[in-house]
């Protein structure tokens, strides 16, 4: 395969699976927290950073 | 003893490797270098000899186990005062060649003219300033949030003087001459090579701490840290592809030429701002913001799509840099698409900043600090609302190469990298170094106000300045030639370049009073004033009303 041929292929790749591929997984990531129980799990991991405050000590 | 003399050993191993280099240098620039190299060995190898404990090992006893219900934060304390350091080192820089461009006698031949100074003031700006805040606090929120001791801190004192080891010899090399030509990546192949080495170390120390965590949940920020490593390290690796002419030498070719240099180049320039610049201090943003509030983040799930949304889009935005360039055509307009598009999760993250303080926002009157951290989201939305705007082909043909582009930059650099972490460093001094509180809250207070009208004396008088250069470039006459000159320009300007070295002033003082803060902070003083906001008492009212007596 010369270059301009696997240019071709990766660029043809590139704006079809790829790019699907890339979708798919950023809705996917998008929607994860607004699975059923997301948000109790998000307001615990929002309010995590106050269970502590004395630097450990 | 045998780990003391075989440390020894190793640095008087680099010591005399260093000297060889210096010796057999092919150009005076890399024997300079190399003879900062040897100065850092000799100080390695002084450390090393006179700080174990001798009589510990006379008695043949361990060294101390570290306890690992306290967290370590040396580091981040050298880190922070390494910030103000640096800090202080950028701003001058830029007052310096803000001052060089408007008035040309400051430019002082070879070594500090503005082809030098001008990447000096970049790369201690970011590199220096915001790389050691990002380095410190990605160090104290990774252990807060993990609710762990940092992993490897042996390595985490070398990732730190590492980095100060890169940003020494990257200054001082520009200084001499020594540059790629890349902005943003002026460091030659041998201080890229290093800052590699010091950079998968961060990786391992940062990622180590996160496999060590007692809580189950990453918390958001230290995703923004991680991609911020992450992401740089490919950038890195990428961009400063080169074949060195010699191997004494401080010369290199790039790998890619042409075109393909050119988007290596501002993918590289463009995620540098997205992920160094942006994910990394969001990191800080989702810590420090609602820790100094008191009040959890408005949306966790609004963080969580921003974060994806900032990934899957900034890649993509760099060929915005090359509009109406040799660069396909579909590939500026890709650029320019993604560009608008990451209007959406920077204006999310902002307002899930700034609806953090939902409720509290009467803290503002009393808390100098909130308000620093809040002038940075308002900044954050600004520039990212500007950013894409000028990214549009049409806008971008008038604002490219123009000082507007510069007013974009430090809206964005001042306001929201500069504000954020000077909040950090607000937040974090008083907490590293066991006081009550910042010596003067009132000082903070007069460096939020400097700062402010500094900037926006930068912005606006870049605004003027960029859209005035651009139309007088564009302006043709009746028979079709270019009316104006571009010494015409330049002359046209020149009030608005003496303006925003004002601007420059201004900010500088903020940093100056800021410096005298937690100097004072750390000696441990407390400086005796009024607080900032105090309801009005009037003791002489404060008595039942008696009527009147019948006369």
């Amino acid at each position: 395969m010369n270059a301009t041929a696997l240019y071709d292929a990766l660029r043809h790749f590139a704006d079809s699976w790829g790019l699907a591929a890339m979708v798919v997984c950023f809705v996917a990531l998008c929607a994860w927290p607004f699975r059923r129980g997301g948000r109790q799990d998000s307001d615990v991991a929002a309010k995590m950073i106050f269970e502590e405050d004395d630097n450990g000590k | 003893m045998v780990t003391v003399l075989s440390r020894a050993g190793i640095w008087l191993a680099l010591l005399l490797a260093s000297i060889l280099a210096m010796v057999g240098a092919k150009d005076t620039g890399f024997a300079i270098q190399m003879g900062i190299v040897a100065l850092a060995t000799v100080i390695g190898l002084w450390v090393s000899i006179s700080k174990p404990d001798y009589s510990r090992l006379a008695n043949g006893l361990a060294p101390p186990v570290a306890d690992q219900s306290k967290y370590y934060d040396d580091v981040i304390r050298w880190g922070v005062i390494a910030t103000v350091f640096w800090g202080m080192a950028g701003f001058i820089g830029g007052l310096l060649i803000a001052t060089q461009l408007s008035f040309p006698v400051f430019n002082f031949e070879p070594y500090l003219n503005f082809g030098r100074l001008r990447p000096l003031h970049t790369s201690a700006v970011i590199f220096a300033f915001g790389g050691n805040a990002l380095i410190a606090t990605s160090f104290y929120v990774v252990q807060r949030t993990c609710r762990a001791r940092l992993a490897f801190p042996g390595l985490a004192r070398f990732v730190f003087w590492g980095y100060q080891l890169f940003i020494v010899l990257a200054a001082t090399g520009y200084l001499l001459g020594i540059t790629q030509g890349k902005e943003y990546a002026e460091p030659e192949w041998y201080v890229d090579i290093w800052l590699t080495v010091v950079w998968v170390a961060y990786l391992i120390v940062f990622g180590g701490t996160i496999l060590k965590r007692s809580e189950p949940h990453i918390y958001v920020a230290n995703w923004f840290y991680l991609s911020f490593i992450i992401t740089v390290a490919m950038l890195h690796l990428v961009n400063n592809l080169a074949i060195p002419v010699s191997f004494l030498g401080s010369h290199s070719v790039s790998y890619f030429g042409g075109v393909q240099g050119a988007l290596v180049q501002w993918w590289y320039g463009h995620n540098a701002v997205g992920f160094f610049l942006t994910a990394g201090f969001l990191g800080m943003m989702y810590y420090f913001v609602p820790k100094q509030a008191q009040r959890p983040v408005y949306s966790y799930r609004l963080s969580i799509i921003h974060f994806w949304a900032l990934i899957f889009l900034y890649i993509w935005a760099g060929p915005h840099h090359l509009h109406y360039t040799a660069l396909p055509d579909w590939a500026q307009t890709l650029g320019m698409v993604f560009s608008v598009m990451l209007w959406m999760p920077s204006w999310g993250g902002m307002i899930n900043g700034l609806m953090t303080l939902n409720g509290a926002w009467d803290k503002l009157r009393t808390d100098p600090i909130l308000r620093m951290f809040v002038m940075s989201l308002a900044f954050y939305g600004m520039s990212t609302f500007e950013g894409p705007m000028m990214a549009i082909k049409s806008v971008n043909s008038l604002s490219h190469y123009t000082n507007w582009t510069i007013g974009h930059v430090h809206s964005g650099a001042l306001g929201w990298n500069g504000m954020v972490t000077f909040g950090a460093i607000y937040y974090l001094v008083p907490r590293l170094w066991g006081r009550e509180r910042m010596y003067s809250l009132r000082m903070v207070n007069w460096h939020f106000w400097t700062a402010t009208i500094g900037i926006v004396f930068y912005a606006s008088s870049m605004w003027v300045a960029g859209i005035t250069q651009g139309l007088m470039w564009r302006e043709y006459g009746a028979d079709g030639y270019l009316v104006n000159s571009f010494a015409d320009a330049v002359a046209a300007i020149h009030p608005m370049y003496v303006l925003r070295a004002l601007g420059g002033v201004l900010y500088l003082s903020g940093a100056c009073i800021m410096t005298f803060n937690v100097w004072k902070t750390i000696a441990g003083s407390l400086r005796d004033e009024a607080p900032m906001y105090n309801i009005d008492h009037h003791a002489a009212a404060d008595h039942p009303l008696v009527a009147a007596q019948a006369a």
